[in-house]
Parts: C-alpha cells; structure tokens; sequence
C-alpha cells in the first residue's frame, strides 16, 4: 500500500514536472484517482517543499532584452563546523545566483550568474563574490547559446510528420 | 493490352483502402488534429538511435543473415523469457522480419493454400484478410461483440472452426478495440484448441502495451506452444515504425519454412535497424516503462472525455487505441468521421475500417501528445453537443 501510494506521488510529481499546468481534475482523470486524493497530495508535496515552486521556462534570447549567463568555478575554504553549507550560503541568497551546486573534483561550488550584460555578471563576480573571505578562487564561462535548459530543448522541431491516417 | 486485366484477380479483386479520401481531405485543411494514426508518436530512445548511427558510422550495411543476427536472436530471446514467460531457442525457433507485417504474411503463405480456411476475427488489423487472400486461402471472420469486451470467446470461435480450419489470428492485444485477453480468456479458447490441428498466430506487436496486467501468450500454454507462431517487433514497444523490425517464433519446421519464402522475397532484415534492436532490448526496459505510463495516462483522459461527449466506450486495456460506440450520433461511422473532420477538425477512422462489424464504432489513437488529445477532446464534445439524439 505504502508503494502504491508512492508510486502514485511520484506520478504526480513527473506530471507536474513536465507541465505544471494541467489542473487537478485532469490529473486526477489521468491517475484514475478522485479529484480530492489528488488536490491533497499536491497540497502535502507544496507543504513539504518536495514542489518548490512552479515557474516558466523561458528562452529570453528570443526576446529583445538582453540576458548573459555565466558560470562560475568557486574554490572556498570550508569553514570549521559548518562544512560548505555556511560559505555556499553567503553566496546563493544573492538574487542573481540562479543556481548554486556543490561539486565533486576540481573546484568546490559551481554558481550559475544571470545578469542583464556581461559587465553586470563581471562586476558581480570581482565586487561580491570574489572578495568574500572563504572564496580562494573564481573561474568564470560565459554561456555563449542554450540548447536545453531544465530538460526542455529550446530549438525544437515540433511538426509531427507521420503520415494522417496509418490503420 | 489492358494492364488491369494482366492484373492476379487475387490482387484485382482486393478493394483499394476506403481512407484515401481523408488524406485528400486533410491535405487542404489547417490545424487538424489526427488520432488517426497507429503508431507511436514518441520518437525512438536516442540511445537505440545512436546504436544505428554507431553501426552506420562503423560501416555495418552489408546484407545479414537471412534468418537476422545471431546476437540479436539471443537478446529476444531472453527478451520473450524475461517479459512473457515464453522460450524460444534462438538458433532455430526465431526469424527476424521486416516488421511484424512480414512475419504475418510469410507465415500465412508458408502454411495455408487453396481451400484452407483462415479465422480472423474482426473487428481487426487490416493485413490478415488480404494476406489470406494472397496466399490464396479463404479468410472466415468472426464478429466479437462490444458485450464481450471484443474478446474471442470459445462459443464464437467453436462456431467459426470447420474440417477446413488451419489458421486462427489471434490478435490482442488488439487493433483497433484495444482489447486484452487474460490468463482466463484465453483458457477457454486453448480448450477449444487443445485437441484440433489448428496452427494459431499470435500478433502480439502490443504486448508491452498492457495497462492492467502483464501481457500472456497463448503460447506460454505448454500444451500451445507448439501450435502457436508468435508475431512481434520493435515498432510499438519500442517506438521504432519506421525501422521496420519485427520477429517471429515458433516450431523449427515453420521457422524453417518460414525463412525459405524470407530468403527469396527478402533476403535479410535491415542490418542497421538489427544493430538498434540490439540496444532496444539491452537498455529499453526502462523507456518502454515510461512510454506505457504515459500512454496509460492519456488512455484514461480519452476514455473519460469520450464518455463525457456522451458515448458509450468501453475500457480497452491494451494497444493505444479507444474504441467508442457512436450510434447515439444516429451517424453511419463513415459520416460521423467525415462530420467531424469538417466541423471540428479531429480526424478518427471508422470502425469499419477494420471488419463491417466496426459499424457504430470510430478507432481513435492516443498515440498523441496530452495537450492534442485534451484539445481535440474538447472538439469531440463540442461536435457531439451538436449532434447526439
């Protein structure tokens, strides 16, 4: 039972994870589930943070505002007692760290940067970032294009070029 | 000379499709959706992709052995063992086909001639009544019911059997009702069989597509086994149409007679696609998994939505097709496809189609993204809220 459950949630959540915005009633059609069961397990999952929130995938180099997003390769000194969580911390309440990763190998921390122009992301970087006292190094990649982002590819073919009819 | 009369009245007499007109139809329209199409609509698993681009890359396009490659045998086989329960021994119980179309017909031409009876119950795929006819034997149709779930029962199939019966087509689950039969069902059909000289061939193409249950063979009856042909492929499970890949197995003698008439007429499968098929049941476990989850989901969105248009439709628990009743219309099948086209743009096929007993039905084919089906869902019931008595 506790399995079924389960595995009836974790539908949900891939549902919800490739178009959040199909409505509880579809879903419940979908699952073969009463419209009830289904509003209150995304209300336990939105309670429990498991869904942390619904936003848009938006490719913005097909709108006129100009975007740069940039990458960057923290190295840190940990700090005795709190490990990297207090140094990553510091970083990702900044706004404009739209993702913040910490990594296996080479570096300690990859920080995803989104700013409106290059100088914005570089600024960011010299001003805020690299001054802060655990960070011994920076190592910053420009994103040049997007192919996929967040598991959607931006340039699809979205024809379907079956034939019409095949009995 | 009139070529048409050069023509085998075998062939002559076969009538051309009846859905061409939909093709013209559709050609000079815009924004029609189709659920008209039996097949799958998810793109193959890069990682079977890849494995075609690798052995093409590698320089794999020579011919392949007439009955496909030895690697590839051994893999349905674990395959068949691993999802349905059946054995096959791949050195000689197994032929890779082009499609599971080839198998169908190879197999009718290596075990029926003139005056052999084939039973095909309809409503049904539309190769096996052709094939028969072909192969020059004579096709005799059973009519399932809607009340049985389409499901043979033994009582229409005991009715069917003459002195003259070599063949029954067992096709679940089936196309276009979608229907299943399980252990059960097919119990009282293997009574039926158990003691006749009847060979059964068993389309299976939508085994892994089985929403409520694992998919049986009727050849997993060991009393069967020997008796059966079993008919499958990639395109469906695996989403690989256009690979046109399949396989049969069965007894080494219709194998062996099998591969006489697909060593003349083929020669061999393609090699490329065998290379795919190779990856497909290494690593596709897991994308089959997720292709049925998906297609279960929709087939409940359509099922509701037809149902909420106010027809009746039964549950069909395999394939990736709906089947509902749509005499409430008070429209022939044909009119009804041709009324929604045109006022709402959907296209479905009609029941008949597929066996005359299609009549009062349309197939319509989930194999179609959620956001198209619940769009022309929402076409479908604006179209019956015109329309139902």
């Amino acid at each position: 039972m506790e399995n079924k459950n389960l595995e009836f949630t974790e539908e949900i959540l891939e549902i919800l994870e490739n178009n959040c915005k199909y409505s509880e009633e579809q879903i419940a059609v979908m699952l073969n589930r009463d419209v009830e069961y289904v509003r209150e397990a995304i209300k336990k999952l939105e309670d429990e943070n498991i869904i942390a929130g619904y936003r848009t995938v938006v490719d913005w180099e097909k709108m006129p505002k100009e975007t740069v997003t940039a990458l960057i390769e923290v190295k840190v000194t940990p700090q005795r007692g709190e490990g990297f969580d207090k140094v990553a911390e510091r970083i990702f309440r900044y706004p404009e760290v739209k993702a913040c990763y910490l990594m296996s190998g080479g570096f300690d921390l990859t920080v995803i940067i989104e700013g409106k122009t290059l100088k914005e992301v570089a600024f960011f970087v010299a001003e805020k970032l690299a001054p802060l006292d655990s960070v011994l190094s920076t190592s910053t990649h420009f994103v040049l294009k997007k192919y996929k982002d967040n598991g959607t590819i931006f340039e699809k073919d979205e024809k379907d070029n079956r034939e019409v009819v095949i009995l | 000379m009139n070529i048409t009369e050069m023509i085998s009245p075998l062939v002559r007499n076969i009538p051309p499709s009846g859905i061409r007109k939909y093709f013209d139809m559709i050609n000079e329209m815009e924004d029609v959706i189709s659920l008209g199409i039996g097949e799958p609509d998810f793109v193959t698993p890069w990682n079977i992709r890849e494995a075609g681009i690798y052995s093409l890359e590698k320089g794999d396009t020579h011919y392949s052995p007439n009955s496909g490659y030895a690697e590839l045998r051994n893999e349905i086989s674990k395959y068949l063992n691993r999802r349905f329960e059946v054995q096959y021994n791949p050195k000689n119980e197994m032929i890779v086909t082009v499609g599971g179309s080839e198998g169908i017909d190879i197999a009718l031409r290596a075990l029926v001639s003139a005056g052999d009876e084939v039973i095909i119950p309809e409503p049904c795929f539309v190769a096996y009544k052709p094939c028969t006819i072909f192969a020059g034997a004579t096709p005799v149709t059973i009519n399932l019911r809607e009340e049985d779930q389409f499901k043979l029962t033994p009582e229409l199939l005991k009715k069917a059997i003459t002195p003259k019966t070599k063949v029954l087509i067992l096709p679940f689950p089936n196309n276009p009702t979608g229907a299943i039969m399980t252990r059960e069902d097919l119990e009282g059909i293997v009574d039926v069989l158990k003691k006749k000289d009847i060979i059964v061939i068993s389309d299976e193409i939508y085994a892994e597509l089985n929403y409520e249950g694992k998919h049986v063979s009727i050849a997993s009856f060991p009393e069967m086994r020997d008796k059966t042909l079993i008919i499958n492929g990639f395109s469906k499970a695996f989403a690989m149409t256009g690979w046109r890949l399949g396989y049969a197995c069965g007894h080494p003698d219709l194998i062996a007679a099998m591969l006489k008439i697909h060593q003349y007429a083929i020669m061999s499968s393609p090699t490329t696609a065998q290379k795919a098929a190779v990856e497909a049941l290494k690593n596709g476990d897991k994308d089959v998994y997720t292709m049925v989850r998906e297609y279960n989901r929709r087939r409940r969105v359509m099922v509701a939505g037809f149902r909420k248009a106010g027809y009746n439709c039964f549950e069909p628990l395999g394939a990736f097709y709906v089947f509902p009743c749509i005499k409430s219309s008070g429209m022939s099948s044909e009119l009804f496809c041709e009324n929604l086209l045109i006022e709402e743009k959907v296209l479905v096929v009609p029941g008949t189609a597929f066996g005359r007993c299609g009549e009062g039905f349309v197939r319509a084919t989930y194999a179609n993204s959620m956001e198209n089906i619940i769009e022309a869902l929402k076409r479908i019931q604006n179209f019956a809220g015109k329309h139902i008595k």
